[in-house]
Formats: structure tokens, sequence, C-alpha cells
């Protein structure tokens, strides 16, 4: 049987409410779809709190009010805290956790109209390229169960390719969002660092992690980060520039915008790519410069570092946010304890799960007494080189065109016992947070086996109106 | 470079997390592996190049600082695993 259907697209949602038609059908049909998931992409299910907020639309409606998310049912990754509802970043260690407030990004949305019906399964606070370390169980590929949907974000992302609802929220630190819609066939945006703001959003690595969208089209990832976008006080490292909507441009975009754009394509990618990706890669190519973009080839040198750099930055980040998790604030505590510090041991020890704990004790031993130079600040130097490669390819090129996974999706447990194995299936994705620019994965095509492989645009810093025109017209080129 | 388990031990001490002889014996292997994987960053030429933590160029933000409820003391506790009506509650940690 099929997992892969069509919803409305959010666009379409919102005309047909604001022509009339009653918001009540989209969001009924969503529930109906997300209680018949079979990939276990969704963990917790709203149906009495998304009537309630329907109803709240509704009569904002009936008072005039235009909402440019009216009635648009929405999904959220469970590291985002939705008021009075479970949020647990699919971790033991937030057993039973309430939360007392809802994340900016969220609210945002919901002020606009969208309906929240539930929470989605992920990696243990986002920590997994697979969706195999969540306390709640392995989420399946839509397009083939014995797959993995990619992760962090793997619930959302199965969730929006499956039909179920037309937007869903992930969070990206090092290609969580990107890389799971690459390998069940969606879309998936992560903005400029600093877009949106990050607070509700459960902190894994501070300076890399941004909220971004899964939809069916690029145009739907236009308008929900549209409404997401801006400054928040709660937030200090969010963007207090002012910021062009996309959403208009986007919409209109046809393979026309390509002519005489340069994009470039990363060169020392280009012999890492075999088989069915390879040729997908090169059908693109030639696609977008059949519609009158000019191919450029750039060079980013220090990028096959990126994962070394995010594996020391990322983690040493992670081991200081992850510390408040200590059994006395919030979630579990374990029953059995001598004294005050025993609390902190067994707490941790039986609340993190295996993959979390090896990436708290990489973390604490790059930033410890002795190793903090040697490791910590010589990534952040190679992270600065990082973004000097990129600045100088966008002196060449518009955007950047490249794969987003060097494979399509892998079986269940296949690279569960080696870290680094999985580590490199983000190998593509990681520099752009590490560079903080905008990053958007596009359905680029299938292998010979139909999984799908997603095609990865990346551009400057707050440029996310070219980035996503691109992608928009791209898109319907690799469709067609 | 060997991730020795003493080595496992002292980390796990700073990071506060429980883990029994089987999970050190597999944490050092892992770890160990994980450091030599890395270790290539120290053949990078980064002679002269200022280490990177905020990509968008910003720096201090800063804000006026006023009084503001955020929660109530009773928000703030109801998620705690052991509280009383003001405090969250521990065991006993300084003996008289």
């Amino acid at each position: 049987m099929s997992q892969i259907a069509s919803c409305p697209l959010a666009s379409d949602i919102v005309k047909q409410v604001q022509e009339g038609a009653d918001p009540s059908q989209f969001v009924d049909e969503a529930l109906q779809r997300a209680k018949d998931d079979e990939n276990n992409a969704i963990i917790r299910i709203y149906e009495e709190s998304a009537q309630a907020a329907l109803a709240n639309v509704k009569e904002r409606i009936g008072n005039g009010d235009q909402l440019p998310l009216a009635g648009v049912p929405l999904l959220i990754k469970d590291n985002l805290c939705y008021k009075d509802h479970l949020t647990t970043s699919c971790s033991k260690i937030l057993e039973g956790f309430v939360a007392p407030y809802t994340a900016t990004a969220v609210q945002k949305l919901i002020d606009a109209g969208a309906i929240v019906i539930g929470h989605t399964n992920m990696d243990e606070f986002a920590m997994g390229s697979s969706n195999e370390t969540s306390v709640n169980g392995n989420v399946k590929n839509p397009h083939d169960p014995e797959r993995i949907p990619g992760g962090s974000s793997g619930g959302s992302a199965a969730s929006a390719a499956s039909g179920i609802v037309p937007l869903a929220l992930g969070s990206d630190t090092g290609g969580s969002i990107r890389q799971p819609a690459s390998l069940c066939g969606c879309v998936g945006f992560k903005p400029t660092y600093g877009h949106v703001s990050r607070y509700g959003l459960m902190a894994f690595a501070s300076s890399l992690d941004q909220i971004g969208p899964f939809s069916q089209s690029v145009s739907d990832a236009a308008l929900c980060t549209d409404v997401m976008s801006g400054h928040d006080p709660l937030d200090s490292s969010s963007s207090s520039q002012q910021h062009d909507a996309t959403f208009e441009a986007v919409l209109a975009a046809n393979p026309d915008v390509l002519k005489g754009k340069k994009i470039g394509y990363i060169a020392e990618h280009q012999d890492q790519l075999t088989g069915d990706i390879a040729s997908t890669f090169d059908r693109c190519k030639q696609l977008v410069q059949e519609a009158g973009a000019e191919l450029v080839p750039v060079s980013l040198p220090h990028e096959k570092y990126a994962v070394a750099v995010y594996y020391i930055i990322a983690t040493g980040e992670a081991s200081s946010n992850l510390s408040r998790y200590d059994g006395i604030h919030y979630g579990f505590r374990d029953d059995e304890f001598e004294d005050l510090t025993d609390i902190y041991y067994k707490t941790r020890g039986e609340g993190f799960g295996a993959e979390v704990k090896r990436r708290i004790m990489l973390g604490t031993y790059v930033l410890s007494h002795g190793y903090y130079d040697a490791y910590y600040k010589q990534a952040m130097r190679v992270r600065k080189l990082m973004c000097n490669d990129f600045e100088a390819a966008f002196k060449q090129c518009d955007v950047i065109m490249d794969l987003v996974s060097p494979s399509t999706a892998f079986k269940h447990g296949e690279r569960m016992d080696d870290p680094i194995q999985m580590y490199l299936s983000d190998i593509f994705t990681i520099a752009a947070n590490l560079a903080g620019i905008p990053a958007i994965s596009v359905p680029g095509g299938k292998d010979s086996s139909g999984l799908p492989i997603g095609i990865h645009f990346q551009s400057p810093q707050w440029s996310e109106k070219s980035l996503l025109s691109t992608a928009a017209a791209c898109e319907q080129l690799f469709q067609a | 470079m060997a991730f020795s388990i003493d080595e496992v031990k002292k980390i796990a001490d700073l990071a506060r997390i429980d883990f029994s002889e089987a999970e050190m014996e597999q944490m050092s292997k892992e770890l160990d592996a994980i450091v030599h994987y890395v270790e290539q960053l120290r053949s990078v030429d980064t002679e002269g190049i200022e280490p990177i933590a905020q990509v968008t160029g910003l720096v201090n933000v800063v804000r006026q600082d006023e009084e503001k409820q955020m929660f109530t003391t009773q928000e703030t506790l109801s998620n705690a695993p052991q509280a009383n009506e003001v405090a969250f509650l521990v065991p006993k940690a300084v003996e008289r």
C-alpha cells in the first residue's frame, strides 16, 4: 500500500477559507490522517485543543481578520514547546514535562491561524540522522517501511511527505530538516541563523540551531517562514533587521527566474557521487542549464572538515545546554538515590539515551581543561575558514546547487553500531549550519528503488528571497 | 591516543552521568574512534585565523533591565519531581 498521499497546500487552504470555506474540514481531515498514520511519525494528537483553536480562528475570521494561515493544520516537532501540552524531545528525561509556554515560532503560526494538531517523533534531543534514537521508537520512511526517514526531524518529514499535513515544523542543527526532507521526498527549509526565534526550542547547539518548515511546495515553505521570522526580544540571537516577505515572489517564480542566474556546484563533491544519485544530479544540472542558468564550479576547500568541526562545536554546546536536565527542575528523576549528587548521576544515567550520553561526554571532553585549545578553539578557527570559503564561492555564483545526502534512505539498524558512519550521513548539510546560511532541500528525482533524492540549494545569509525563488523554479523543472 | 576507562570515568564525573562497567567499556571504544576522527583538524593551517562562535555578526546584544513577570511561582514549579509551595525540594545537601 502506498503511504504517499497529497493534501491541499497551505496556500490553497488559506485561499479557500478566505473565500468562505469552513476551515473545519481541512483540520478534521488532517486529524483523521494523523490517526491513520502507520509510520509512527506522530507521537501525540491534540484533537481537543485543535477544535478549541479552530473555534477561535473561526471567530476571528468572522470578525474580519485576515489570517495568512487560516485553518492550516500544523504538526510540530517534539522539541518545540506548546503550552499546556507534553513536550519531551522524545527523551525519557523529559517524561511528563508539560510546557508552561509556547515557542515563539509556533505562537506566531497560531496567531496567523494555523491549527496545531500534534507533536511529531524525532531523534532524542535532535541527536541523530535516522530517527532511531527516539524513546518513542523508530519512524518508518513513507516510501519503504524498512527504511529510515532520516533525522532528526524524521516524524515531521514523514508527516509532510505522506500528506498528513501541508506544514510541519522541524529544527536543523546539522541537517535535521533538510536530510529527512531529502530522504522522505518533501521540501525542507533551514532559514538563515537568527531568522526565526529559537525561544521555546529545546536547545541542542545554540550557535547552529534554527527552526524551519517541511512542506509539499517551496511556496508553502516561504509562506510559513514569512510568518515565523523576525526579531524576538526573548531570543537575543534573533535578527533585528527587517526582512522582505518572500511568499509572493516565490509563488510567482517560474523557470524564467533562472535565466542568467549563476548556479554554483561544489567541485570537491563531484567524484563522491555515484550511481542514481550522480545521474539525478547530472539531470538537474542539465535542466537548469537548459532553462538559461549558468553553471559555475565553485570550491569549498575546508568543507571536508565540516563533520569534525561540527562534532566538536555541537557537542561542546550540547554538553552545556543539557546540563539543565538534573532531575530537580523538571521531568524524570530516578527513584533510588543516596544524596543530591547521586540524583544527578542516576537521573542523567537513566534518563538520557546512548547517543545523547555519547555527545555529552564528547562535548565535556573537548571543553575540559587541557583540551579546549586543541579541539574547541581549533574547531572555531576552521569554522571561520569555512565561512570564508562560502564568501568566496558566493562571489562567483548566486546560489549553490548540490545534493542533500550522499545516499538515499538506508535500512533501519544499518548505521546504529557505527557512530562515525552515522555522522557522515550529514556530510553535505552541516556546512550551512556552521556558516549560518539558508539552505533548502527540494525533491530532485528518485533512485531505481523509488527512493527520493533531494537537491540542496544554499545561498548567502539573508538571501531567502533569491534562494526560495530559485528553488521554486527548479522544483517545477525537476517535477516535469 | 587511547581513550582509557579512567579517562571515561573522569569525563563522566564532570558530566554527572552514571555508567555501568559495560557502558564505560563501550564509551571508551566509541569516544576513542570519534576523537581519532576529529584529530584531523590539528593538521589544518589556521595561522592568523580568529576563532568564530557567532556567524551573523552580532556582538553583545543588550536590552533595558526591566522587571517583567514571565511565569508565576506555581508555573515554574509545576514540572518539578518534588516541590512545595515555593521551592524545588532536594535531599539535604549540607551537614550541620
